[in-house]
C-alpha cells in the first residue's frame, strides 16, 4: 500500500498507462469541445445540418418507426412546409450528407421516409396552428405564389397579418405546379398542401394576375412586399438554325407548364432534350409519356458532371432514354422550315494550366442526330422586367437585386426576396428555408424591430437513459441496406401522364427502411470529472471512433487516433484534461450512436443525450417574445 | 453488460491482415462482465495481437477455468478452440490438449483466484514442465464473482471496498513463474494496451512456459482508494523495466541506432523481441538477477512491468519427453501399431 493516494486525487498522474506517443500534454493542443454551442451537436446530426430548413430529420424518422405518422407528418410540416411534395421531390440535400453513407454504401432514403409521413397521416386540421382571431392591422403583398411566398403566408398567417398573394398563374403552387411533371408529384398532394396553409387566416388571393410593375404595388400602401417570383426565364440556345426550326423547338420550363396547363398534350416520335438538369430529365420523361418514341437526352459536358441528381438520371434512363455526353449543339437543321436535326460538335474535357476544366474539340467530325422536336433545358434565370429601377431596389451588375443573406431584405427596406428570386435558382427546400427567414424579417420590420437580430433556434438536450442498459430510442439499428422504391408498371406509366410512377413505401417498407438511421441526434455526451479511464469505451467502440491521448494541435492529434480522422468536415469532440493529463478525443465522423460506450461505461462518464434543434420561425419567435 | 449484439458496421479505413481478416473479425461475443472491467481490455488486447500476427483463429486453442477471468476466452476469437474446465484445474487440460496436439497455440486464461488459491499447484508444475502455451492470469487482487473477498495477490495492507485491511502476505505469481522456471515472464497492465498487445505476441511466439501477470483492475470491487489494485493505484506505481518491441521473424531487421539502450533476444522460431531498456539495473535474461530486481522493487511498493525475463533458447515439455513431432490425431494405424518386428526390437531392448 503506497504512500500518497489521497494526493493521487488532485494531481494529474503522468502517463504510463500509454506510453504510445510522445507528445506532451500541455501546450497548443485543442481547447475542450463547446458543447452548450447549439452549433456543436447540429453539425453532428448530418442530415438536419445539410437541410436548409433544418428539419430534425431523426426525429421524424423514429415518429415513423413507431407507427406515429400524423406526428412525423407535423414535425416535417413545422420544417420544411410541404412534406407530401418535398417527400417526393426534393433535392434531398440530406441524404449524401446521412452518416449512413459513410459506414455502409447508401445513405438512409430521407426522402421517401418523408413521404410515408405524408402518405399514412391522418386528419391534421386539429393540429395546424390556430387561426388569428383579429387581424394585427399590417398588410403585406407576395409576389409569386410558390414554396417561397407560401412559406412567409404560412408563418404570418398566425400572426394576424393581412397577406395578398399574387400570382400570373390561376392557381397556386409557382413551380411546383407548373414544372414538376405529375407523373412525379400528384395534383391532389400540391392542392392538400397549399390549402393548409391558404386556409389559415386573412389571405388574399390574386391568382391569374400578373404584377407589371413594383411601383404600382407600391402604391398600394403595403407594410411590406415579398418578392417570390423564382427564375421564371427558360434560357435559350442561339445558334443558327434556331429562328427557322421555330416551332419545333420548345423551352424546357415553358413547355413543362404548358403541359402541367394542358395546353400542349403531345409531342413529335423523335426529341432530343438539350441541357443535364433536373429541367431536362422531367423533359425527356414527360416527351415519353406525350408520343415520344425516340428521346433522348443530349449534354455538352459528362455524364459524372450533369447538374441532374443521380436518382432523377437514373429514372429516365430507365425510362430507356440514353443520355449522350460531351456533345455540344452546333446548329439546327431544318428543311421547309420544318426541324429536322441537330448538328453537334464532339468536344473532349481537358484542364488548363490553372487546374479548370475546359471543353475542347476531339477533333473527330461533327455528328447529326435527326428528331422531330427539340427542348431547350440548358438553364433558366431570373428575369425583372416590371421592378422599376428608381423604386429603391438596388441591382448588382448581374442585374439581380442586392440582396442581405441573412434577413433576406432588399435595399429597399419594406421589400424582401426569397427563393429563386434572391440569389438565383436552386430548389423547393431552398425556397422554404428563404421564407422562413424573410418572414421573420418581415414580422420584425413590421413590429419596428431590428431586422438582423436573429431569434436563437430552440434546442434541448436530454439523457435518453431509461435503465442501466436501457434507452428511450433504439440503439440496435438495422444491417439492411438501402430499400428500394416499388415502381408502376412501366407499360401502364408511360401511358398516363398523371400515373404517379414512384408507389411510395408501404408502411412495413418504410418501417424497415426507419430502422437504418443511426440516430445521429442521440449525442454521446462526455463528462471529463466521471472517468476513470478504464478503456472500456475504446474496446467496445464498433468503429474505432473513441481515443485517450495526449492532447495536441488538431492537425497532429487527428493523426494520432485509434482510426484515421481524415474527414476534415467532421468535427473532434475533446474533453478537457483527464486525471492521467490525456483527453478523450472522439471522432465524429463516423460514429453510429449506438450507445455502447455508454453502456460499457462503469461510472456514466458518457451519456446518451437527445438534442434537439428546432429554427424559430416567425410564428413560435413571436409567441416567445409575447 | 450489453443487450445489444455490437454492430456490424465498422470503420471504413479498418485495415485487414495477410489473412484478409479485420481485427472485428478476431472478436467474440459480446461481453458480460461489469462495466468498464479489466478483463475487457485484455481480450481486446489479445483480438489486437492475434489479428497483428496473422493468426488463423482456428489455430488458437483457449482454455480456462471458473472465476470472472475464466469467462473472457467467450468474448475473443469466437472462431477458435475453447475449453472452460474445473475451478484451477486450467493447466492440466491444457498440458493434455498440447501433448494430444502440439500444432495450435494454447492460451491458458487464468485469474488470481483459479491461479493463486485452488490452482496454485497446477499452475506451478504446469510451468515447471515448460508446457508449449501462453498462461495469462488476470490479476484483479479480489474474488469479484462473490463479491470482492480479498484473493491471494491482494497486497498486504490493502483495504477492501468496505475499508478493511487484508492481514496477509501476497502471492507474488510472477516471482513463483520464475522460481518454477518459467522460460519468458511478464507482467502488464490491462490499461496500457500497447504494452501489452507487444508482450502477448512475443509470448505466442515463444517455446516453452510463457507466463504474464496482467492487472486487471475490478471496477465493482477492487477499484476504490486504499486497494492497491486500482486504476489510480496501477498507474501512479507503474515502473516499465522496457518497452518493446515484437518483430516477426519474415520481418526485415533493422540495425539499432543506440546499441547500449537496446537488446534484442531472437526467439526460437526466429521472431525478434527488441527490448528498449527503461530500468538500468535490468537483465531479461538473467533469471537470478531479475528475481533480485523483483523482490527489490516489490519492497519499495512499485510495480515493474513489461518483458521481466526471457530465455531465448527455451525448449518446451515436448522436446523434454521426446515424443512424436505430430500431432496425435495425424497419427495413421500403421504409425501406431508398427508390426510384430518393431515390438521383437522393443522387448529386445528391455532385456
Amino acid at each position: 500500500m503506497g504512500a500518497g493516494t489521497e494526493a493521487l486525487e488532485q494531481r494529474p498522474v503522468p502517463d504510463k498507462g500509454n506510453r504510445s506517443a510522445g507528445h506532451s500534454g500541455n501546450g497548443a493542443g485543442m481547447p475542450p469541445t463547446d458543447i452548450g454551442n447549439p452549433q456543436y451537436f447540429h453539425k453532428v446530426v448530418d442530415c438536419q445540418w445539410a437541410c436548409p430548413a433544418h428539419t430534425p430529420v431523426p426525429e421524424y424518422i423514429r415518429l415513423i418507426a413507431a407507427g406515429r405518422y400524423t406526428d412525423a407528418y407535423m414535425v416535417n410540416w413545422k420544417s420544411n412546409v410541404f412534406p407530401g411534395i418535398l417527400g417526393r421531390t426534393c433535392d434531398r440535400p440530406c441524404e449524401p450528407a446521412c452518416r449512413r453513407g459513410r459506414v455502409e454504401k447508401e445513405p438512409v432514403a430521407i426522402c421517401r421516409l418523408k413521404r410515408v409521413a405524408a402518405d399514412n397521416k391522418e386528419d391534421i386540421g386539429d393540429l395546424l396552428p390556430p387561426r388569428p382571431a383579429k387581424k394585427n392591422g399590417k398588410r403585406v403583398a407576395l409576389i409569386g405564389a410558390g414554396p417561397a411566398s407560401l412559406t412567409v403566408v404560412r408563418d404570418l398567417a398566425p400572426l394576424g397579418y393581412e397577406l395578398v398573394l399574387f400570382d400570373a398563374d390561376r392557381r397556386g403552387g409557382g413551380m411546383i405546379r407548373s414544372q414538376i411533371p405529375r407523373f412525379r408529384l400528384p395534383e391532389e398532394v400540391i392542392d392538400e398542401e397549399i390549402d393548409y396553409i391558404l386556409d389559415r387566416g386573412f389571405i388574399e388571393t390574386r391568382f391569374g394576375t400578373r404584377i407589371d410593375s413594383m411601383k404600382q404595388l407600391l402604391s398600394e400602401k403595403f407594410d411590406a412586399v415579398f418578392v417570390g417570383s423564382g427564375a421564371p426565364r427558360g434560357r435559350d440556345l442561339d445558334i443558327p438554325g434556331r429562328k427557322e426550326a421555330a416551332k419545333n423547338i420548345h423551352i424546357g420550363i415553358d413547355w413543362l407548364s404548358n403541359v402541367s396547363f394542358e395546353h400542349i398534350d403531345k409531342i413529335g416520335k423523335r426529341v432530343i432534350v438539350l441541357g443535364g438538369g433536373n429541367t431536362a430529365m422531367d423533359c425527356c420523361r414527360t416527351s415519353r409519356r406525350l408520343g415520344g418514341e425516340d428521346v433522348k437526352v443530349i449534354v455538352r459536358s459528362g455524364f459524372e458532371e450533369m447538374k441532374a441528381s443521380p436518382w432523377e438520371k437514373e429514372d429516365a434512363m430507365h425510362e430507356g432514354i440514353p443520355i449522350h455526353n460531351f456533345l455540344v449543339p452546333k446548329e439546327f437543321t431544318h428543311k421547309n422550315g420544318k426541324l429536322t436535326g441537330v448538328i453537334f460538335e464532339k468536344v473532349v474535357a481537358k484542364k488548363d494550366e490553372k487546374g479548370r476544366r475546359q471543353l475542347l474539340p476531339s477533333g473527330e467530325p461533327d455528328q447529326h442526330f435527326e428528331c422531330d422536336d427539340v427542348l431547350v433545358a440548358v438553364g433558366q434565370e431570373n428575369s425583372f422586367p416590371w421592378i422599376e429601377r428608381d423604386c429603391g431596389i438596388e441591382f448588382d451588375k448581374w442585374n439581380m437585386p442586392k440582396v442581405n443573406e441573412v434577413t433576406f431584405q432588399s435595399t429597399n427596406p419594406k421589400i424582401f426576396f426569397g427563393g429563386d428570386a434572391a440569389f438565383g435558382p436552386k430548389n423547393i427546400i431552398w425556397a422554404v428555408a428563404h421564407g422562413h427567414d424573410a418572414a421573420v424579417s418581415i414580422d420584425k420590420f413590421c413590429s419596428g424591430e431590428d431586422v438582423s437580430k436573429r431569434p436563437p433556434p430552440l434546442t434541448n438536450l436530454m439523457s435518453q437513459k431509461m435503465g442501466i442498459h436501457e434507452w428511450s430510442y433504439d440503439n440496435d439499428i438495422s444491417n439492411a441496406i438501402r430499400h428500394k422504391v416499388p415502381l408502376r408498371d412501366q407499360k401502364i406509366a408511360l401511358k398516363d401522364i398523371r400515373a404517379e410512377v414512384e408507389l411510395g413505401f408501404d408502411q412495413s417498407l418504410g418501417y424497415a427502411e426507419t430502422q437504418r438511421c443511426l440516430n445521429c441526434d442521440v449525442q454521446t455526451v462526455f463528462t471529463t470529472s466521471l472517468c476513470i479511464e478504464c478503456d472500456a469505451c475504446v474496446d467496445i467502440c464498433p468503429v474505432d471512433c473513441i481515443t485517450f491521448t495526449p492532447n495536441a494541435a488538431e492537425p497532429d492529434l487527428r493523426l494520432m487516433l485509434n482510426a484515421p480522422a481524415d474527414n476534415l468536415t467532421q468535427d473532434l469532440y475533446v474533453s478537457s484534461p483527464l486525471k492521467t493529463a490525456r483527453v478523450l478525443v472522439k471522432d465524429e465522423d463516423v460514429c453510429l450512436h449506438c450507445g455502447l460506450c455508454a453502456e460499457r461505461c462503469p461510472t456514466g462518464a458518457w451519456d446518451m443525450q437527445k438534442f434537439l434543434l428546432e429554427i424559430s420561425h416567425a410564428t413560435e419567435a413571436r409567441c416567445s417574445r409575447a | 453488460m450489453t443487450w445489444i449484439t455490437k454492430p456490424k458496421l465498422h470503420h471504413p479505413k479498418l485495415p485487414a491482415n495477410a489473412l484478409g481478416f479485420t481485427r472485428r473479425d478476431y472478436e467474440g461475443s459480446v461481453s458480460t462482465l461489469c462495466a468498464g472491467c479489466g478483463h475487457d481490455s485484455i481480450s481486446a488486447a489479445i483480438i489486437q495481437a492475434c489479428f497483428e500476427i496473422d493468426l488463423p483463429p482456428h489455430r488458437l486453442a483457449k482454455l480456462s477455468g471458473i472465476g470472472c477471468s475464466s469467462k473472457t476466452p467467450t468474448y475473443f476469437l469466437g472462431q477458435s478452440h475453447g475449453f472452460n474446465s474445473v475451478h484451477g484445474r486450467m493447466p492440466s487440460v491444457l498440458t493434455g490438449a498440447n501433448l494430444a496436439n502440439r500444432d495450435l497455440v494454447y492460451m491458458g486464461i487464468s485469474g488470481d483466484g483459479d491461479s493463486a488459491s485452488i490452482g496454485l499447484g497446477q499452475f506451478a508444475h504446469c510451468i515447471r514442465r515448460g508446457v508449449n502455451m501462453v498462461y495469462i492470469v488476470e490479476n484483479n487482487g479480489v474474488y469479484g464473482l462473490t463479491k470482492g473477498q480479498f484473493s491471494a495477490t491482494a497486497d498486504k495492507g490493502s483495504k477492501s471496498k468496505k475499508g478493511a485491511g487484508n492481514p496477509d502476505s501476497p502471492m507474488d505469481l510472477v516471482s513463483l513463474a520464475l522460481i518454477a522456471g518459467a522460460s519468458f515472464v511478464g507482467r502488464s497492465f490491462s490499461g496500457d494496451k500497447k504494452q501489452l498487445v507487444e508482450l502477448i505476441k512475443a509470448a505466442i511466439a515463444h517455446k516453452g512456459a510463457a507466463f504474464l501477470d496482467v492487472l486487471s483492475p475490478c471496477v465493482a470491487f477492487n477499484n476504490h482508494v486504499g486497494s492497491t489494485k486500482s486504476f489510480d493505484y496501477v498507474r501512479e506505481h507503474n515502473e516499465a523495466v522496457n518497452a518493446l518491441e515484437f518483430i516477426e521473424g519474415k520481418e526485415e531487421i533493422i540495425l539499432d541506432h543506440d546499441p547500449g539502450t537496446t537488446v534484442n533476444v531472437t526467439q526460437h522460431d526466429g521472431s525478434v523481441l527488441r527490448l528498449k531498456k527503461l530500468a538500468e539495473d535490468h537483465d531479461p535474461t538473467d533469471r537470478a538477477s531479475v528475481m533480485n530486481f523483483i523482490q527489490r522493487h516489490n519492497a519499495r511498493g512499485e510495480i515493474v512491468t513489461g518483458l521481466l525475463y526471457v530465455e531465448a533458447d527455451s525448449e518446451d515439455l515436448q522436446d523434454r519427453l521426446g515424443v512424436t513431432k505430430r500431432p496425435l490425431n495425424s497419427l495413421s494405424d500403421a504409425d501406431l501399431c508398427p508390426g510384430s518386428t518393431a515390438l521383437e526390437k522393443i522387448n529386445a531392448g528391455l532385456r
